[in-house]
């Protein structure tokens, strides 16, 4: 059997008989309904875009705050303060038992 | 007077469903008629054009207007046709001793005289169904663009987001392996 010869002669079958392009009875409303259907049930959607703009807004809040104290210098020796009156008042206690002693 | 496709797709875009009715109703015949070239049940074709049309809708927002709509859609219908290939491998490495009786005939005339096997016959038809089902995904896809089809190497590569020298070495590759599944039938019957 010539295997070329009926490769062609197959694929010209192919060629010569193309597929029907009918559209089932009211197909465009089925489309529709479960459009519909997926807008309004679709929770992991909305929660997804919920998420998305919480991400988004979390990141405009860093960057703006990033902004603002890295145009403070001053900020940075109030920080320092802060953590020092921290320390201070975290281990006051330790303190006292040692005066104590 | 009738919107245009542009008007439609704006009106989606902006948030108004309804405006999509009209493009499903446009288009659905060539995807269906697309879809058919790769599915055998019309359950299956109506499943691949059903999801065509979904993801359409979801993915509206990427098409830029550059080509015409119509394009775009193919893209995305013959990207669904092969992800159903994909996800429907079967019967690919079942033997040919099934054959009916009028794609025997067909056989066997085709043996005596090539040339009286005419391709227009309902048999040949069915044969060549056959050989596409066992081919790979990938090999049915080139084969049906190119061969079937008739499209371009170009045409293939946009249709299906590979490169050109990938096309190439896949329809090269697709070629060869629709020849081996010949033989393998030929073996089947005369062995």
């Amino acid at each position: 059997m010539n295997i070329a010869e009926l490769q062609k002669k197959l694929l010209a079958a192919a060629r010569a008989n193309p597929p029907g392009d009918r559209v089932p009875y009211a197909f465009e409303k089925r489309v529709m309904a479960l459009l519909a259907a997926r807008a309004t049930t679709d929770p992991l959607a909305m929660w997804m875009r919920g998420l998305w703009q919480a991400a988004v807004s979390c990141a405009v809040i860093a960057l703006l705050l990033g902004v603002w104290a890295f145009f403070n210098p001053t900020a940075s020796t109030n920080a320092d303060d802060l953590s020092q009156n921290f320390e201070n008042t975290l281990l006051a206690s330790v303190d006292q038992n040692d005066l104590a002693q | 007077m009738e919107p245009t496709e542009a008007d439609l797709i704006a009106a989606v875009l902006r948030g108004d469903a309804a405006s999509f009715e009209p493009l499903v109703q446009r288009y659905s015949p060539r995807v269906f008629a697309t879809a058919r070239r790769y599915a055998r049940r019309e359950s299956e074709v109506e499943d691949i054009s059903q999801e065509v049309w979904l993801k359409a809708y979801e993915k509206l927002k990427s098409f830029r207007g550059e080509a015409p709509f119509e394009h775009w859609l193919m893209r995305l219908t013959v990207r669904t046709c092969y992800d159903f290939l994909r996800g429907h491998q079967r019967n690919r490495e079942s033997s040919f001793s099934d054959l009916t009786e009028p794609e025997n005939d067909w056989l066997e005339r085709f043996v005596a005289q090539p040339e009286t096997a005419s391709e227009n016959a309902d048999a040949a038809r069915l044969l060549i169904e056959r050989i596409l089902e066992r081919l790979s995904p990938q090999a049915r896809l080139v084969i049906t663009l190119l061969e079937i089809e008739d499209r371009s190497v170009k045409e293939i590569a946009q249709l299906t987001g590979w490169s050109v020298p990938l096309v190439k070495v896949r329809a090269f590759r697709a070629r060869a392996e629709m020849r081996r599944i010949l033989a393998k039938m030929a073996m089947d019957k005369y062995l």
